[in-house]
């Protein structure tokens, strides 16, 4: 019987890739055929739209081939084509679970091309909203991992957890997703007292909650046997991959951003980085689970200490005026002209600034020509970068463990795919 | 901490170094395309640097009439929690560089992604396909030739 590769006229360059992965796995009791299973782009437990080739044997996983691209819109070519001002909706539309700590790395970047110092307080809000956006990210990826593997209520508990951050940002920043709430040089708008008792009722209530999902997952039988030892890549190989984030710290190695090359006012707050050793499914989620409760710390330190002032830098050439002030001074009028229709003018140069967002190192590299579009952006997405592991990962796995990987992997395709 | 990785780079590889320079704390060090490999395992072996993660590996086309494209290496040390950008310029004929896979396995899908993107060519890569664009595409968008808009048709319908 012909197989179906060979009714293809052309055999696909994917297929070609997949026919080249070593797949020199011995299990004890091998089945007698080898078959290729393809799953997604539209497969639910993908965390949307992965497409993941994979060659079993019986129920083992000898290789596989991730393909990425089904969500690339191509945001690197826009930037080329958009002033600094105008990249940063975009940014949102990239890790579209924390578009927050995006909005952060981006307008951090610039910052640092452009040499421009923000206000404290500014500098003190935007480390409360990356910690928002990070514990709201984690609340999604422990939920949906507990999902993946068979547990539905984490998942409705997390989320409804997850909605009230959500509602924080509606009263910060007018929208639920797609934020855009750091402007160059500052925010779009002062953090309130409203947000201080939402955010504080919030806190109150998040240690609870994340007890009742400690009781639930931490010693659930099903639970533990679906991750543990499920997904493992050792320390090495997770430095030679590049991965960062939860992934590399649940393989032992301490890289944290905020606290390795730090950037905003982290120096000034406490905090621990959560590791782990066992670098399996587990593991990962155990990080993300304690980090969420590091975050919920740094927030409440954030808010104690969140001083008085502008939010904005005093650069007229290169901020945003307030909009008020547009419609009623003529220098801002101008001002604001001026920076909407051509742009800030940036030395020439390149620069790079990482930060550590949820899923991992999210970095902006701009390269500068002088004019008010960059003449190259390029996103580094930590989930693009962290699913390259994931052949490594789910070799040897049976079928049912990969979704358990790919949700500890907690990968976001807008971001992987740019 | 970036003189001292200057110094042992331009020590060790007296011509291998062509320039340098220090833009907002960032350390920029252009190689020759060939020795790329070799720079690359030093600074991944030198006890003292021990650069062992490529963070990011991008192209960039600068549209010049020579050294047109460049290739730019984002390392960073865990030991030293200090970044470094290597950057080596390519010629639009001869649009090929030697890979770096067999130093960081993580560069992989980054240099996928660069011939993607730009359709610079990775010697030695072990598995060079597009990352992004369908198998078939012909162009590659980044590079500034290739128009905003994209090029009509340049996908075509699926087969009936």
């Amino acid at each position: 019987m012909p197989t179906v590769v060979a009714e293809h006229p052309k055999k696909s360059q994917i297929l070609a890739a997949l026919e080249d992965v070593d797949t020199s796995f011995t299990d004890v009791d091998p089945l007698e055929n080898t078959m290729v299973l393809n799953m997604g782009p539209q497969h639910p437990a993908t965390h949307g739209v992965l497409r993941v080739l994979i060659k079993l044997d019986g129920e083992t996983v000898l290789g596989s081939v991730p393909e990425l691209g089904y969500l690339h819109r191509g945001y690197e070519k826009i930037a080329e084509n958009a002033t600094y001002h105008e990249f940063i909706p975009h940014t949102d539309r990239l890790d579209y679970l924390a578009p927050l700590s995006n909005n952060v790395g981006y307008v951090l970047a610039v910052e640092k091309l452009l040499g421009i110092e923000i206000p404290k307080r500014a500098e003190y809000i935007r480390v409360l909203i990356s910690e928002m956006a990070r514990v709201a990210s984690h609340l999604v990826a422990v939920g949906s991992m507990a999902m993946d593997v068979g547990a539905l209520t984490v998942l409705l508990w997390t989320f409804r957890e997850r909605e009230k951050l959500l509602d924080i940002y509606d009263v910060l920043c007018g929208a639920r997703f797609t934020t855009s709430y750091t402007r160059i040089g500052g925010l779009l708008q002062d953090w309130t007292d409203t947000c201080t008792a939402m955010l504080t009722k919030f806190l109150d209530e998040f240690d609870q909650d994340m007890k009742e999902v400690q009781q639930l997952l931490f010693t659930n039988r099903i639970f533990i046997e679906r991750c543990e030892n499920v997904g493992y890549i050792s320390r090495q190989q997770c430095i030679d991959m590049g991965m960062t984030g939860p992934i590399l710290r649940a393989s032992g190695v301490p890289r944290d951003l905020r606290r390795d090359n730090p950037y905003l006012v982290y120096n000034d707050l406490d905090f621990d980085v959560i590791t782990a050793q066992e670098s399996d499914a587990l593991a990962r989620f155990h990080v993300r689970f304690s980090e969420a409760m590091e975050s919920a710390k740094i927030l409440r330190q954030a808010m104690q200490k969140l001083p008085a002032g502008p939010i904005c830098a005093n650069e007229t050439k290169k901020v945003l005026p307030r909009k008020d002030r547009v419609y009623t001074k003529m220098e801002e009028l101008i001002h604001d002209f001026m920076l909407i229709n051509m742009g800030i003018d940036p030395p020439v140069g390149e620069v790079y600034q990482g930060i550590e967002s949820s899923k991992g190192e999210f970095g902006i590299y701009i390269v500068s020509d002088g004019t008010g579009q960059p003449w190259r952006l390029k996103i580094r997405s930590p989930s693009m970068v962290n699913l390259s592991a994931l052949p490594v990962m789910i070799k040897g796995a049976m079928v049912s463990d990969i979704v358990a990987i790919i949700g500890s992997i907690d990968p976001v395709m807008g971001e992987a795919d740019k | 901490m970036n003189e001292l990785i200057l110094e042992k780079l331009k020590q060790r590889f007296p011509e291998s170094v062509e320039s340098s320079n220090e833009f907002r704390g960032d350390l920029t060090v252009q190689i020759k395309k060939n020795h790329i490999v070799k720079v690359g395992e030093f600074l991944k072996n030198d006890p003292d640097l021990q650069f062992d993660m490529v963070i990011d590996l991008l192209g960039v086309d600068m549209y010049r009439p020579e050294g047109r494209f460049e290739v730019v290496y984002n390392l960073y040390s865990i030991k030293n929690k200090k970044f470094l950008r290597l950057k080596v310029l390519v010629e639009e004929e001869e649009c090929i560089v030697p890979s770096v896979v067999s130093v960081w396995s993580g560069a992989n899908w980054h240099e996928r992604e660069t011939f993607d993107m730009f359709g610079i060519k990775f010697a030695g890569h072990p598995d060079l396909r597009r990352m992004y664009m369908p198998e078939e595409y012909q162009y590659h968008p980044l590079r500034k030739d290739f128009p905003l808009m994209g090029i009509p048709d340049s996908l075509p319908l699926p087969r009936k």
